[in-house]
């Protein structure tokens, strides 16, 4: 199967051309199951390149496709090139699985909608560019990914055009990853002059046999990879695209901005952890900007009241851990808690979706409430997804989550350690206040809830299993194996080598005990969370309002965002506009253009000048030679 | 057709001359058979357009020389000859051109109803002048193409163009006018320096290469040509005629003004400055990289500002061109080949987008973004279209703009990271502007105009109906070409490598040669024209033919102000 894998990119494709060319005349049904057809499809011949990758020896579960020469230009030459490892086909896998489950649910979800089609296509079009990018052999192939994946945000974010909050928030998550692509694309220039190559293969075993630990132009190439990296994955400075960015549908929001392309970045550095390890620096600024932004995120997230909104939070927060896992050395770790996010972040999604559904558009916590009767298959799904998200065993995100911390505290000690704890148990209290608020507690709400229809709740439950039993695959305490850690270690062989340098090495004994107490510590932690969103939303509602009237400065800081919208607004918004403006009416239309027109003018006025002396009139003519004459006459005699 | 025939055919000639063979026959024609007139026109275009598929399938892509030759006497007396040939650089230029005008005499099909047999008149011996520049081998023929391409597209403007037409179309010619006297003088200066060290009177261009011209001297006449064709690109700050001259234009008009004048420019670099005066363009590389970064950036900015659709277009062109002129002074085969590449890709693009903004005129009579909004909801077609060649415009990997840019960096990061870096932020910047218009035009609620539209609302239910056949048949054609030459650009790369690679191994091999000083030169019997040049002024060119006949005893005296000049 795997000479077949270009089928994963080609069916999506397919897909894409079938509903432009077909979907107008064979209608609805057509795009229907053209479009979830062409995915699942996908998903299967990627179930089945797993299983023969799974079926060789882990050192050679390496597969590389040329399928065309892109670029040749002198030395620069660059493949199309399909890479399957353990790596691009986990990620494929995820990719094509919860990207099918998002089809079948936007099937019911958009059901009502006139631009079915149209949400089809481009749906279809960033299941293909996301599979690009995770794929993709080397790094030219990758971008192309990366800005496809960004233009289908860009669409489906502002698929509701005629609101304008939905396409100005569209082209800003598109600006704000061009930003963020300006570092990736000097990057790989950066990456072209140093190897003159761009095949992820080169690329990595040149830099290994080239370059020592701390190399600068190493270190250069890894933060400018990295700038893409916080543009694509809503990182500290850059992640303000993604709250913006829930205008767009909520499957959307699901597939696009928590499941998959967000988590492009964390993919990106994990395939480059060649060069990142070769930079302790770059290592530690992705570690402090993970976790940065997991805390900051998370803070936000606390006081949100919309409830997609305060779920994109969650995700620029999650995706700080993931980081933060790349940044201490645990790719493999990041990468699984890619995994298990995907999962119950697309479901929590999912379920916000079916509950705005149910209500008819409404988005704002205050006013649900009391749903759990009435929706009862969204609210077990929800309470699934957020006891896997808060991180309480066994659910799927104990598991990554907590090997996160654990490696965090071996690698960079206790105080980071604390600090990514205290985001945990934030992301706890905020994901049960949600839960609370929207669930339990009497209805605030008004009108008729719609029961969401078979095709939402075939996902849901789906979704609820994964995320419920998704992380076994890399629980070694349980059964003695990191089923995902030994799938990908082909990948990250080097790693080790780099990375464990710095880890204190203790007894294994000591170890597991160790390991086994900070699991429990992490479960406290979560627990800890839900008991307090219990008690202040459940027990005592007054409670958050005295809370907020007694640090009225914090919550309005928080609220509002740190006002971080409104800084970069005022930095660097108007002063472009206003100083574009200017260049226009000051220096192109006076100075420049003043200049060609002025010496036109002054052509004009000289000629205007010289004219009068051919008036034609003989009297003037004569008058001028009287008045020459004289002149000469007394320029002789009075020299 | 066997390879033999198609040898004798003069296949240039043919491209070249047989849309002035369908203007002259439009001008026997009675200016009242107006569908008549459009008919041979179109018809002329598309079998011109025809005659370059032999021209591309004929094409030798292993040898850098000059292809498709054809010499034949013409002023003997000066030695200027009817030399034209096409090579790797001037293939696409020349296909370009054919293929444009065909869209464009579509576009002007029912936008031009008075005075139609003029208009399609002057757009064939537009088509004739553009392609003459681009296949010209002969200095004096070159130039004659160059000066006489003029005269249609400022009657295009002057008579077809908006409301302040009569002064956009007087400023184009006369600044390029300005710019292309100078020209004119540096090539006979050029004449009478090659006579000088040869003896032979010649305007051939293959001749003229490699022509030995005294360092002092070629500094000036680089100079000259560099502002003739500077203010063709258009560069900073030669490029305010362009604004003026792409609003007040007809669609058609734009479209050729940006998809083919402007490249005659990039393609003069080339083809001239570059071969002729090699050890001053390489010198001249970080000025004029400078220029060109200041070139995207500014343009950029001021499109930002702007609020005109067409204008917006026309200072993203100098964007555009800033970038070709980036790759082209990269002076590496990335560089020079992504030049051209975005050469031909700003042609594509940008000329989709005045068509584009051309069928909105049609509509609404306006070009200003606030008159529209919602077109999405009304014209779903066109609306896809119009995305495609958004995203090629702003350089989406995968499409047209995206090869020819990256390359260009790529080359111009391998000579220095600093100014690709600069030009780089040109890209973040065509994001900001191009979505900008995009979601003015074609995002949020449906309105529609009213007063003089409102009878084709009548009949269409809104003035913004949805784009026709006719309309779907001139952008397809470049749908097509984005997205080949996005995902193959190596089809048209590999035409271009090998003539690539002989211009820059020209400039190498002049550049690793001693340099001649200006007393090794007179030594050789330069004639006393190098001296007069030094000092400028406008009769350098009489002075040139007298002091090409002096003796060369005169010539042999030291000159110590040629000496100074030299240094």
């Amino acid at each position: 199967m795997l000479e077949h894998a270009w089928l994963i990119l080609a069916l999506p494709l397919a897909g894409v051309a079938g509903n432009i060319f077909l979907g107008g005349r064979l209608g609805r049904r057509f795009v229907s199951a053209l479009s979830c057809g062409v995915v699942g499809l996908s998903f299967v011949v990627s179930v089945a390149c797993f299983l023969e990758l799974l079926a060789m020896q882990p050192a050679q579960r390496h597969f590389e496709r040329h399928i065309f020469t892109w670029f040749l230009s002198g030395s620069f030459k660059v493949e199309g090139t399909l890479l399957l490892d353990p790596l691009s086909v986990l990620m494929t896998l995820v990719v094509s699985g919860v990207a099918f489950l998002i089809h079948v649910y936007s099937t019911g979800y958009m059901a009502g909608d006139s631009g079915y089609r149209r949400y089809f296509t481009y749906l279809n079009l960033f299941t293909f560019s996301m599979l690009t990018l995770v794929l993709g052999g080397n790094f030219l192939v990758l971008y192309v990914g990366w800005e496809a994946v960004g233009l289908c945000s860009y669409l489906l974010i502002g698929f509701w055009f005629q609101k304008k909050p939905a396409a100005d928030a569209g082209r800003k998550a598109f600006i704000v990853n061009r930003i963020g692509d300006f570092g990736f694309a000097l990057g790989i220039l950066l990456i072209f002059r140093t190897f003159g190559t761009l095949e992820f293969g080169e690329v990595f075993s040149g830099a290994e046999r080239l370059f020592p630990s701390g190399s600068t132009l190493i270190t250069g190439i890894a933060l400018l990879l990295f700038a893409g990296a916080t543009g694509k994955s809503a990182q500290i400075p850059l992640y303000t695209w993604l709250p913006d960015a829930m205008e767009g549908p909520t499957p959307v929001s699901a597939l696009i901005h928590a499941a998959t392309m967000v988590t492009a970045g964390v993919y990106m550095v994990a395939r480059c952890s060649a060069l990142f390890v070769l930079s302790p620096l770059a290592l530690a600024v992705v570690a402090i900007v993970g976790l940065a932004t997991a805390v900051y995120a998370a803070s936000i997230g606390l006081v949100q009241n919309d409830l997609k909104r305060v779920l994109a939070y969650s995700t620029i927060s999650q995706l700080g851990y993931m980081f933060l896992a790349c940044g201490v050395g645990a790719f493999a770790v990041g990468i699984f808690h890619l995994m298990t996010h995907a999962f119950f972040k697309a479901l929590l999604f999912l379920v916000a979706g079916a509950v705005i559904h149910a209500l008819a558009g409404e988005q704002d916590i205050t006013k649900m409430g009391g749903l759990r009767s009435k929706l009862p298959v969204s609210y077990w799904s929800f309470l699934i997804a957020a006891l896997a998200i808060a991180g309480v065993f066994p659910f799927a995100g104990f598991f990554s989550k907590d090997e996160i911390l654990w490696e965090t505290l071996l690698r960079r000690g206790p105080l980071v350690w604390a600090l990514g704890a205290v985001g945990a148990l934030m992301t706890a209290f905020y994901m049960f206040r949600l839960l609370f608020l929207v669930f339990h507690g009497t209805a605030r709400h008004e009108g008729h809830v719609h029961a969401p229809p078979f095709s939402i709740k075939l996902p849901l439950v789906c979704l609820a299993v994964l995320s419920a039993v998704g992380g076994l695959v890399g629980a070694p305490l349980l059964f003695g194996r990191h089923f995902v850690k030994e799938f990908l270690s082909p990948v990250f062989r080097h790693v080790n080598g780099h990375v464990a340098a710095g880890t204190h090495e203790a007894g294994a004994g000591h170890f597991v005990v160790s390991e086994l107490s900070m699991a429990v510590v992490s479960v406290s932690i979560a627990v800890l969370g839900i008991v307090l969103a219990y008690r202040f939303y459940v027990i005592s509602p007054d409670v958050p309002q005295r809370l907020k009237e007694r640090f009225a400065r914090l919550y309005s800081i928080l609220f509002n965002k740190y006002y971080v919208d409104e800084i970069y607004d005022t930095l660097f918004v108007r002063p472009l506009v206003s100083f574009a403006t200017a260049l226009w009416r000051h220096v192109d239309a006076l100075i420049i253009d003043g200049a060609v027109n002025g010496s036109a003018f002054l052509v004009e006025t000289a000629s205007k000048v010289s004219r009068r002396l051919q008036t034609g009139g003989v009297q003037n003519y004569a008058l001028s030679i009287v008045v020459g004459a004289i002149a000469i006459l007394a320029f002789w005699l009075l020299r | 057709m066997t390879g033999e025939v198609m040898s004798q055919v003069p296949l240039i000639t043919v491209v070249t001359f047989l849309p002035l063979l369908g203007a002259f026959l439009i001008a026997l024609t009675n200016p009242g058979r107006v569908r008549f007139i459009r008919t041979v026109a179109l018809v002329t275009a598309l079998v011109d357009f025809a005659v370059c598929v032999p021209l591309l399938a004929g094409f030798d892509v292993s040898t850098p020389s000059v292809q498709f030759v054809e010499k034949h006497a013409w002023i003997d007396a000066i030695g200027s000859s009817y030399h034209v040939g096409i090579d790797g650089i001037s293939l696409f230029l020349v296909i370009l051109t054919s293929f444009l005008t065909v869209l464009s005499i579509g576009a002007s099909w029912t936008s031009i109803t008075h005075r139609v047999k003029g208009f399609m008149v002057s757009m064939l011996i537009l088509e004739t002048g553009m392609i003459g520049v681009f296949v010209s081998l002969d200095l004096l023929l070159f130039y004659i193409f160059w000066e006489a391409m003029l005269i249609p597209m400022y009657l295009i403007i002057g008579v077809w163009g908006g409301p302040q037409r009569i002064y956009a179309a007087v400023k184009f010619i006369l600044y390029t006018l300005a710019g292309s006297l100078l020209m004119l003088v540096a090539i006979l200066a050029l004449f009478f320096i090659h006579h000088g060290n040869t003896g032979e009177y010649t305007f051939d261009l293959l001749k003229l290469y490699g022509t030995a011209i005294p360092g002092g001297v070629e500094l000036w006449l680089f100079l000259a040509f560099f502002l003739s064709f500077a203010i063709k690109v258009p560069m900073f700050p030669f490029h305010t005629w362009l604004p003026d001259a792409h609003v007040e234009a007809p669609t058609a008009g734009s479209v050729l003004l940006a998809g083919i004048l402007l490249k005659m420019g990039t393609y003069g670099f080339l083809r001239f400055c570059l071969p002729l005066f090699p050890r001053v363009s390489l010198q001249a590389v970080p000025a004029i990289a400078i220029l060109a970064i200041i070139g995207i950036i500014y343009g950029a900015l001021v499109a930002l500002a702007q609020r005109d659709v067409k204008k917006l277009v026309a200072y993203s062109s100098v964007s555009h061109l800033g970038f070709v002129m980036l790759g082209l002074f990269a002076l590496n085969t990335q560089g020079v080949e992504g030049g051209i590449l975005q050469m031909v890709n700003h042609g594509i693009s940008t000329g989709a987008l005045f068509l584009i903004v051309g069928m909105l005129y049609d509509r609404r009579h306006s070009r200003m973004m606030e008159d529209f909004g919602g077109l999405w909801k009304r014209m779903p077609v066109f609306a896809g279209f119009f995305l495609i060649v958004t995203l090629s415009s702003i350089a989406l990997p995968g499409l047209n703009g995206f090869a020819g840019e990256f390359l260009i960096l790529v080359g111009a990061f391998m000579k220095n990271a600093v100014f690709a870096a600069a030009a780089a932020v040109g890209i973040i910047l065509s994001a900001v502007y191009m979505l900008w218009m995009f979601q003015k035009v074609m995002f949020g609620e449906p309105r529609d105009g009213d007063g003089e539209e409102q009878s084709a609302a009548q009949k269409h239910g809104s003035v913004f109906f949805d784009i026709g056949a006719r309309e779907r048949w001139i952008l397809v054609p470049i749908v097509v070409l984005i997205f080949w030459i996005g995902v193959w650009p190596g089809f048209f790369l590999s035409r271009m490598h090998a003539s690539v690679d002989a211009l820059l191994e020209t400039v190498r091999n002049a550049n690793a040669a001693p340099v001649e000083s200006v007393e090794e030169a007179a030594s050789r019997g330069l004639p006393t024209l190098t001296r007069q040049l030094m000092h400028g002024g406008e009769e350098d060119s009489e002075g040139a033919s007298q002091g090409a006949s002096q003796e060369v005893a005169s010539a042999m005296e030291p000159d110590t102000q040629a000496d100074e000049g030299g240094e």
